[in-house]
């Protein structure tokens, strides 16, 4: 695993007088120069494993999620949106319930078959007697959905956000900085819950469109606007450094106008800070949806998430507790991969980044 | 062996062969060949060089803090009988601070940030003597004191940002010089500094040796502080030992091209002040570049055939010089760089 | 260090007015329907709507009904509930606040105790397996969704082990107040305060590793090294010690953001009777006063404890404390 920080000092720190290899160092600044840092940085990317590995990890679970509609009809044959309280199913000789009578105390209640290891209830069905395994692939789908959207959201907000403040200064610098002082105090969970509930409650009318309160937009807008200052207020400083360093001054002496210092000197490491925290806002926005969902206020039914397949599984917990484990696993997995993609990008675009995303 | 040069009873440090380098994806990297020197009792010996010639290495090798685990260090540094590299960690961290001390070219980074100047010395009191907290800071205080602190009571209790840089190399002196070092290694204790505090904390190092009865090995790149305070010279050149001997010897008829370089850019103190100071060409080759022989004939005037292999140190009388030129008595530099430009001239008549 | 710490408090104040005209505005001027219905909660009668219209002066400019609401809020604190007939909200909050102050608490500790270890343990192996490993599980850790542990815990510790001798202590779900019982307080909350703490564990291992390695280059250690200290007094007095800075001052976000988010999640799962499962109860009832208040609270808590935190942050850097 490739942890950021330099680890051993290299004899030109030792020296202190840079005794390293200037002339080394000095060639590769050239060749890194004319190649351009995108594909350098690129290049360095597909040579460390642990991202390579995530992204291929991550692939294989889009591709699941793709093939959910396929799954469904194909190899468990069964409506995932639809419940199946009477169903049985037959595995070699024996015939079952779905739902299978408690055989403890009373006898009374049902209890959904567990798993079955094949492609009918692969994992079980849940307490509407739905196969388990096909709302995972139709739940991720909109899991990947919204927390890639609600990424996408967030960092085009963001750079907005930051660079108009970072570039322009004076009192629009201000009133913004303001703001995202007030948003980023704001505990992250708080504010998408006061958003998510009112939205929810009714849905959200502005003139001529109408969001129904159980579309997955709404989710997505409140993901992506929760964690803008996180992104926001670091590409504001940097542009801020960047539009008051020397070489942004020089240019400005020798009569470049504005439009091309943007364009030319700050918006292309604007962009390399927007590529290195996308894999880990897109990490935080699923853990955050999925805890949204659990709290019923994200993904609406009938529509599922891997959170909401979690806290249909929690009252299922004691018996039958894949229906909730299952889903927490792909959603590891999945943040897990995005976290490795994540430290593989910061190390091959901005080494010396200090990224810290953290839970909100 | 001539007459003065410290008897080995006078030898409080004797360098032999150190050598260091490191194990890289390529190859081993060699920073120090065969450096040997000696410091006696009460003497200042100048280390000298351009950033990247190993002197600072070579302080960090004998302090034994090179914690790189792909270093290789071999060689014999014995300090007062005992080969430094020998000692395990325990013993050595013992000998670090108590026997020998070091300070450093920056003060700002060099103090932890979060302490007073008066704790920090503490620290290093308590580590090496058993003291009270209060007996520990009222030699932290007298130290300061006798550094030619100002209110050294109140300077204790600063924090190192909140000093001057003289005052914060003051307080770092104060610090090295606590539990009276033997041996005192001054690792370019002047560069970051002013002027006018320069020469101050030059001649605090100096009148150490009365005081405290220490020797001093000072590294620096400027000619001028070695001028000023040492007793003997060391000219270190990517690696290697380009030439060692008493300062007013050296100074007076240098018998390295090198050291005759270093001494010719400093400006002169006398007489009609030169147009622009002569500079030494180019710039000293990477580790991993080094040519092979003499490593500084790809910027030498004077390269002549023999310089395609490594010259050993040649000495006269005190003096030694790893150069060819130096192999049969000191150079003479004016006839030497007639015979240069007549060779020069000759070539483009036969052209 | 009397002017920085007004400054701070100034901002302080400044911050918790913008997050309240944030959260009024939500409620009260978000487009789309009438707020009296979002209030009054479902199926509600016309005589509630208007009953609703007439208490928060819904008829009235938004800058009146801000002054009402937060009045009703902090001064007269008798905001009502509509969906859970003419409940008082805020004694309700303030009753829970206990359960969540020492979930919360009790979690820091455990998370700052390990982050410390993982961090410094990582840093002094560093490049060794033990490393890679305690970073690798600092990632997972940092991947995992906090009520997923909390249901995972439960699975093992209160049905599927707990008859052995490993989890029988465990007691049931719930919570006991400190004052009935400590014993029972303290048991009844240390797999919650694990779960809490499992994901901040890893975040401020990885965080303080890096900062402790980054440390480990500074000129200080060398000095450190060459006044000839041991290596654990070089660790914890001097690279640690500076290291903590940051450490402490991201401590105040992240002690936040756990009382909006991770707390409420854990309370849910572990069914204690705190702000965060009654703010979860008012979300299944969509009771909008109650979530309202639990927000608005919280939030200023978070505020304060942050503000709090910046202050000893000061305090512990001198740099800081003459720098403003």
């Amino acid at each position: 695993m490739s942890d950021s920080v330099i680890d051993t000092p290299t004899p030109a720190d030792l020296s202190g007088g840079g005794m390293g290899e200037p002339g080394e160092a000095m060639a590769a600044a050239r060749t890194r120069a004319t190649e351009g840092p995108w594909r350098a940085g690129l290049r360095k990317l597909m040579r460390d494993r642990t991202a390579m590995g995530a992204v291929v990890v991550l692939i294989l679970i889009i591709l699941a999620c793709v093939a959910a509609p396929w799954y469904a009809q194909h190899v468990s044959q069964s409506d995932p949106f639809q419940s199946n309280l009477d169903g049985q199913i037959t595995i070699g000789k024996n015939t079952l319930d779905i739902m299978q009578a408690d055989t403890g105390g009373l006898g009374l209640g049902v209890t959904p078959i567990g798993p079955t290891w094949r492609g009918q209830y692969f994992l079980g069905a849940d307490d509407q007697g739905r196969d388990v395994m096909a709302r995972m692939l139709y739940g991720g789908r909109n899991s990947l959905i919204i927390s890639f959207a609600s990424t996408v959201i967030c960092l085009v907000l963001a750079a907005l956000v930051g660079t108009v403040a970072g570039f322009l200064g004076g009192w629009v610098d201000t009133i913004l900085a303001r703001l995202l002082d007030v948003l980023w105090a704001f505990p992250i969970y708080l504010l998408a819950i006061s958003l998510s509930i009112v939205l929810i409650s009714k849905g959200l009318q502005i003139g001529p469109i109408n969001i129904p309160s159980n579309s997955l937009l709404i989710p997505i807008a409140i993901i992506g606007v929760v964690y803008v200052p996180y992104v926001a207020r670091p590409i504001r400083g940097q542009v801020l450094s960047l539009a008051r360093s020397d070489f942004v001054l020089a240019a400005r002496c020798l009569g470049v106008p504005s439009s091309r210092i943007l364009f030319r000197d700050i918006l292309p490491n604007v962009t390399t800070t927007i590529i290195v925290f996308a894999p880990l806002m897109m990490a935080l926005n699923m853990l955050t949806e999925s805890a949204l969902s659990f709290l019923s206020i994200g993904v609406q039914p009938p529509s599922a998430s891997w959170g909401t397949i979690i806290q249909d599984g929690e009252d299922l917990l004691y018996t039958q507790p894949m229906v909730a484990i299952a889903p927490g696993l792909a959603i590891i997995v999945t943040v897990l991969a995005l976290n490795f993609l994540g430290d593989g990008v910061r190390d091959a675009f901005d080494p010396r980044a200090k990224l810290r995303v953290g839970k909100g | 062996m001539p007459a003065d040069m410290p008897t080995p009873a006078d030898l409080l440090l004797d360098v032999q062969d150190l050598c260091v380098s490191f194990r890289s994806e390529r190859g081993t990297i060699r920073i120090l060949e065969n450096i040997s020197f000696t410091v006696g009792q009460r003497e200042i010996l100048s280390i000298v060089g351009e950033s990247g010639s190993g002197k600072s290495m070579t302080s960090l090798a004998v302090m034994r803090l090179i914690t790189d685990p792909n270093a290789i260090i071999t060689g014999r540094i014995i300090y007062k009988g005992r080969d430094l590299l020998q000692l395990d960690a325990r013993a050595m961290r013992d000998l670090r601070g108590r026997e020998i001390a070091m300070i450093f070219q920056d003060p700002m980074t060099a103090m932890t940030p979060v302490y007073t100047i008066g704790w920090q010395i503490e620290e290093q009191l308590r580590a090496h003597q058993k003291l009270s907290r209060r007996a520990a800071r009222a030699r932290a205080v007298e130290l300061l004191g006798e550094m030619g602190i100002p209110a050294p009571a109140k300077a204790a209790t600063r924090y190192p940002h909140q000093l001057s840089g003289g005052m914060r190399q003051r307080a770092m002196i104060a610090m090295a010089l606590s539990c009276n070092p033997s041996l005192l290694i001054a690792d370019e204790p002047t560069t970051a500094l002013d002027v006018t505090v320069q020469a101050q904390i030059l001649e605090l190092i100096q009148r150490l040796r009365q005081d405290f009865g220490s020797s001093v090995i000072l590294i620096t790149h400027d000619m001028g502080v070695v001028a000023t305070v040492s007793d003997r010279v060391m000219v270190m050149y990517s690696g290697i030992i380009a030439e060692r001997g008493p300062k007013p010897l050296v100074l007076a008829q240098p018998s390295h091209p090198y050291t005759l370089g270093l001494l010719n850019s400093i400006p002169p103190m006398h007489g009609a002040r030169p147009r622009r100071l002569p500079s030494i060409p180019g710039s000293p080759p990477s580790p991993t570049g080094r040519p092979a022989g003499c490593p500084f004939q790809p910027r030498c005037d004077f390269r002549f055939e023999p310089c395609g292999t490594r010259p050993p140190l040649f000495a006269n009388g005190e003096q030694e010089a790893s150069c060819y030129l130096a192999e049969k008595g000191l150079p003479d530099w004016p006839h030497e760089r007639a015979i240069r430009a007549e060779g020069r001239q000759r070539e483009g008549a036969a052209a | 260090m009397l002017l920085p710490t007004l400054r701070r408090l100034a901002e302080m104040i400044f911050v918790m007015l913008g997050i309240s005209i944030v959260v009024f505005l939500i409620f009260f001027a978000t487009p789309g329907s009438d707020p009296a219905a979002r209030i009054a909660g479902r199926n509600a009668t016309p005589e509630t709507l208007a009953q609703v219209r007439h208490s928060f002066g819904l008829d009235q400019p938004l800058p009146i009904q801000y002054i009402k609401v937060m009045e009703k809020l902090f001064i007269s604190r008798d905001l009502t509930s509509f969906v859970n007939r003419g409940q008082k909200v805020i004694p309700a909050v303030i009753e829970a606040t206990p359960v969540t102050l020492s979930l919360v608490l009790g979690a820091a500790v455990i998370w700052v105790i390990f982050g410390i270890w993982v961090g410094v343990t990582a840093a002094a192996t560093r490049g060794t397996v033990i490393d890679r490993g305690l970073m690798l599980l600092g990632l997972v850790g940092v991947s995992m969704p906090v009520f997923w542990v909390g249901s995972v815990a439960n699975l093992i510790t209160q049905s599927r082990f707990h008859d052995t001798w490993l989890f029988h202590w465990v007691p049931g779900l719930g919570y006991t107040p400190i004052t009935q019982n400590p014993w029972l307080w303290f048991k009844s909350l240390i797999i919650p305060w694990m779960t809490l703490a499992i994901l901040y564990i890893g975040l401020y291992g990885r965080v303080l590793r890096a900062n402790l390695v980054e440390a480990y280059q500074e000129d200080f250690i060398r000095t450190a090294r060459a006044k000839g200290l041991s290596e654990t007094r070089i660790m914890f007095r001097h690279a640690l010690r500076t290291s903590l800075i940051t450490f402490v001052s991201m401590f105040g976000l992240d002690f936040g953001a756990l009382v909006g988010g991770g707390a409420l999640l854990t309370e849910v799962v572990f069914d204690l009777p705190g702000v965060g499962r009654l703010t979860y109860q008012a979300l299944q009832n969509l009771d909008l006063p109650f979530i309202m208040a639990t927000v608005m609270y919280s939030s200023f808590f978070v505020v304060v404890a942050n503000a709090l935190v910046d202050i000893a942050y000061a305090w512990l850097d001198p740099r800081v404390r003459d720098a403003r």
